[in-house]
C-alpha cells in the first residue's frame, strides 16, 4: 500500500501520482494520512484503484471520480463525488452540501447524514444515505437513485426529471412537480439492490418512492404559479 | 417590416409604438412572455460612438502594406502550464450543440482553426465534430453540467467556468422541447421533447471563496495544464472582475448586453446588463488596480461586428474579443437566400431571431436533420475564415494608422467619443475636447 501523508506531502504530489497511469498500474492500494480537511483530495481519478483517506476531507473529495473506490474515514465537505462517472465513494461520517452533485454514475454511500442539495442535478449516480438529508435534495435530478434511510428536509425533488427517490423516514415537504408514487416490485428490487451494495440491512418495503409528476416538462402558462 | 406610412397626418406614439402595441396584443393573446434568440435589439451606446485619432504630426503611423502589426495573443499565462496562443484576437464564443446543429458547430471549428483561433463549447458538452475540427477548443463548465465529463475536460485546451452571459446575467439557459432531438437528449441525459432548463447557479459552490476551491479542483483534475477562464455577464463588472481574479482565474471573459443567446425572455435580453463599451473600462480598472492587466487576460464579447469594434475593445483594455452572432451570420444565418422561408415563419432575412423554435432555414440554429443538411460545414467554415481575416485586417489597418506595431499597443489615449454618453462610459474624451465626464482634468 502506497501512503501519502498530507502533513508533509503536498496535495499536488498526491493527485499527480494518483493520475499517473504508470504508477497506478502497479500501486493499486493507496492511503492518505493526515488529510486535515484539505480540499480536492483524490479528485479526477481514472483507474480502478482504492484510496483510503484517514480523517476528514474538505470540498470536492473524489470529485469527478471514474472507476476508483474511495473511502473517507471521517466527514467530507461540500461536493463529495461531484460529477462522479463510475466507481464508488464511501463516506464513513457525515457529508456537507451538494453530495454527489451532477454525478453521472457510480455509487456514493454516506454512513452519516448529508446536508442540503444532496444529489442536486444528479444524472445517473446512485446515492445511499444511511442518515438524514437536508433541504432541496435531488433538485432537478435527471436520473439515478437517491435512497435515504432517515428523513428528508424541505422541497425534496424540486423540479425533478426522472431520478428515483426513496425515503424510509419522514419528508418535510416535496418540491415543485415532485409527488409520491406507487412502490412496485421493480422499485422494491431497485432499493433492495442498492441497500445490499451499501451494506444496509433494512426492509425495502419500509421506503416510499417519490418522483416527477411530469407536469412542468413543457412550459404552460397555467402552471406559472409553480415556477 | 416597413416604416413607410402613406398618410403623413397619422402620428405614431413614441411611447406606444407599433412594436409595443404588437407585443401587448401578442401577450394578451398567448398569456406567455416572448422568448427569442439573438441579443439586445435596442440601441445602446456602442463602439460606433468612438473614433480613433490617427497619427499625423504628433504621432507616427506605420506603413499599411510594409510594416508589421502583430495580432497574436497568448491566453492563460498566469498559472497554466500550456497557455493558448491564438493568431488573431478574435475568438468564437460559447455556443452549444443543441442550440446549433452539428454542422454549424463543425463549421465554426473549421473556420476558426483555419485562422488559428479558438472555439468554445456550450451547454450539453463536447461533440466529436467540434473537437475534431477545432485545433483550440475551450470547454465550458456550466451550472447545468449537461454532458459534462472529465474525459472531455482533459481533452480541452482551456476551461471556461460560466457564471453568466451578457444576454441574461442572472439567468439560466433554456432549450425548448422542439430542439431536444435524440442525440441532444442523450448527451444531456433528459427525455426527448421536454423543455430543458439550465440552472442559473452552479450546484456545488456559492460565492467567490467557494469558486477559488472549485478552480483549484479543476486545476488538480487537469494537472494544472490548461488555462481556466471565468465568464461573466456585464453588470457590476468592476467588482466581478476583482473577485474573478481573486478566485484564481487565468482569463476573464466579459460579455456585454448586446451578446447573443439561443433562447431567453425578451424582457431579460433588453433590460438586464450593461453595454459592452461601458463594461470594458471597469474591467480594465479592476485588473490594473490588482496589478494583473495583460497578465490575467480579458476577452470581451457582445456586439463585436467588424475590425473597428475589435480595435476599440482592445484599445479600451481587452486582450481579445469573442464573436457569436457575427460568426453565425458569417456561416449563413439570416441570409436573403432564404427570404421566402423566413417570411413563412413570420419573419424576414435580417430579422429572424426565433432560434428556440428549431426551424432555422439556414440549418444553423436547428436540430432538424433536413434543415441541418443545408449547411455545408466546409463552405460555411470557409466563409467564417474569410470574415475573421477581414476583421483582423481591419483592426490592423486602424492600429497601423495609430502607429502601433501590435494590436495590443492600442490604448484609450487613441480614442475619442462622439457624444457625452460614450465619453462617460468609455472614459475617453469627447471629440475635440479634453473632457471625460466624471473625471477631473
Amino acid at each position: 500500500m502506497k501512503t501519502y501523508d498530507l502533513s508533509s506531502d503536498s496535495l499536488r504530489e498526491l493527485n499527480q501520482a494518483l493520475h499517473d497511469a504508470d504508477i497506478t498500474a502497479s500501486e493499486r492500494e493507496w492511503r492518505v494520512a493526515n488529510p486535515n480537511g484539505a480540499h480536492n483530495i483524490a479528485c479526477g481519478l481514472n483507474d480502478a484503484i482504492s484510496v483510503d483517506i484517514d480523517g476528514h476531507a474538505g470540498y470536492y473529495c473524489a470529485g469527478m471520480n471514474q472507476k476508483a473506490n474511495v473511502t473517507v474515514h471521517g466527514n467530507v465537505g461540500v461536493g463529495v463525488a461531484e460529477n462522479m462517472m463510475s466507481g464508488m465513494v464511501h463516506v464513513k461520517g457525515d457529508a456537507s452540501q451538494s453530495a454527489g452533485a451532477t454525478a453521472h454514475g457510480g455509487l456514493l454511500v454516506v454512513d452519516g447524514n448529508a446536508s442540503a442539495r444532496c444529489g442536486i442535478s444528479m444524472k445517473g449516480v446512485d446515492i445511499v444515505v444511511k442518515g438524514n438529508i437536508g433541504p432541496m435534495s435531488a433538485f432537478m435530478g435527471q436520473s439515478g437513485c437517491l435512497v435515504v434511510c432517515g428523513d428528508a428536509g424541505e422541497a425534496l425533488g424540486d423540479s425533478i426529471y426522472e431520478a428515483h427517490i426513496y425515503v424510509k423516514g419522514s419528508v418535510t415537504s416535496l418540491g415543485a412537480d415532485c409527488i409520491e408514487k406507487e412502490m412496485r416490485q421493480e422499485h422494491l428490487d431497485e432499493v433492495s439492490d442498492l441497500l445490499k451494495r451499501a451494506g444496509v440491512e433494512t426492509d425495502p418495503a419500509a421506503f416510499k418512492r417519490y418522483g416527477s409528476a411530469r407536469q412542468l416538462y413543457n412550459f404552460k402558462v397555467d402552471n406559472a404559479s409553480a415556477y | 417590416m416597413t416604416d413607410k406610412q402613406s398618410n403623413p397626418a397619422l402620428r405614431e406614439s413614441a411611447t406606444f409604438g407599433r412594436d409595443v402595441i404588437a407585443e401587448i396584443q401578442r401577450a394578451a393573446e398567448t398569456g406567455i412572455y416572448d422568448i427569442r434568440g439573438w441579443g439586445a435589439k435596442r440601441k445602446v451606446p456602442h463602439f460606433d460612438d468612438l473614433l480613433f485619432l490617427g497619427a499625423s504630426m504628433s504621432r507616427y503611423p506605420l506603413e499599411g502594406y510594409r510594416e508589421k502589426c502583430g495580432t497574436d495573443v497568448t491566453l492563460g499565462t498566469r498559472y497554466a502550464k500550456k497557455p493558448i496562443v491564438i493568431d488573431t484576437p478574435v475568438t468564437i464564443a460559447g455556443m452549444s450543440f443543441g442550440a446549433l446543429s452539428a454542422q454549424a458547430k463543425e463549421a465554426l471549428g473549421r473556420g476558426a482553426s483555419e485562422v488559428g483561433t479558438s472555439t468554445t463549447t456550450g451547454d450539453g458538452g463536447m461533440t466529436a465534430e467540434e473537437r475534431g475540427q477545432s485545433t483550440k477548443l475551450v470547454y465550458q463548465y456550466l451550472p447545468s453540467r449537461y454532458g459534462m465529463n472529465p474525459d472531455d475536460l482533459r481533452k480541452a485546451d482551456a476551461i471556461e467556468i460560466v457564471l453568466g452571459q451578457g444576454a441574461k446575467p442572472g439567468g439560466g439557459g433554456m432549450l425548448l422541447g422542439q430542439k431536444i432531438s435524440d442525440r441532444v437528449a442523450q448527451m444531456r441525459n433528459l427525455p426527448m421533447g421536454i423543455d430543458q432548463r439550465s440552472a442559473c447557479r452552479h450546484p456545488d459552490w456559492t460565492g467567490p471563496d467557494d469558486l477559488a476551491i472549485k478552480i483549484a479542483e479543476l486545476r488538480e483534475i487537469t494537472d494544472w495544464q490548461v488555462p481556466i477562464y471565468i465568464k461573466v455577464g456585464a453588470t457590476r463588472t468592476y467588482y466581478d472582475v476583482k473577485l474573478a481574479v481573486k478566485a484564481g482565474a487565468d482569463v476573464v471573459v466579459l460579455d456585454g448586453m448586446q451578446g447573443g443567446t439561443a433562447a431567453t425572455q425578451d424582457v431579460f435580453i433588453e433590460h438586464v446588463g450593461i453595454p459592452t463599451m461601458a463594461a470594458i473600462p471597469q474591467a480594465a480598472q479592476a485588473l490594473q488596480e490588482m496589478g494583473v492587466h495583460r497578465e490575467v487576460q480579458l476577452i470581451v464579447s457582445g456586439g463585436i461586428r467588424n475590425g473597428a469594434d475589435v480595435a476599440k475593445a482592445i484599445a479600451l483594455g481587452a486582450d481579445a474579443v469573442a464573436i457569436g452572432t457575427a460568426a453565425l451570420i458569417a456561416l449563413g444565418d439570416n441570409h436573403p437566400r432564404y427570404e421566402e422561408e423566413y417570411q413563412k415563419l413570420g419573419s424576414a432575412a435580417g430579422y429572424y431571431d426565433d432560434f428556440q423554435e428549431g426551424k432555422c432555414p439556414a440549418g444553423i440554429s436547428t436540430q432538424d436533420p433536413e434543415l441541418s443538411k443545408r449547411l455545408d460545414p466546409v463552405a460555411a467554415g470557409k466563409r467564417l475564415a474569410n470574415y475573421l481575416r477581414v476583421i483582423t485586417l481591419e483592426a490592423q489597418t486602424l492600429a497601423r494608422a495609430c502607429g502601433k506595431s501590435h494590436l495590443h499597443n492600442l490604448e484609450p489615449e487613441d480614442l475619442v467619443a462622439l457624444n457625452i454618453e460614450a465619453a462617460a462610459m468609455a472614459r475617453v474624451p469627447l471629440a475635440g475636447t479634453n473632457w471625460i465626464p466624471g473625471q477631473q482634468f
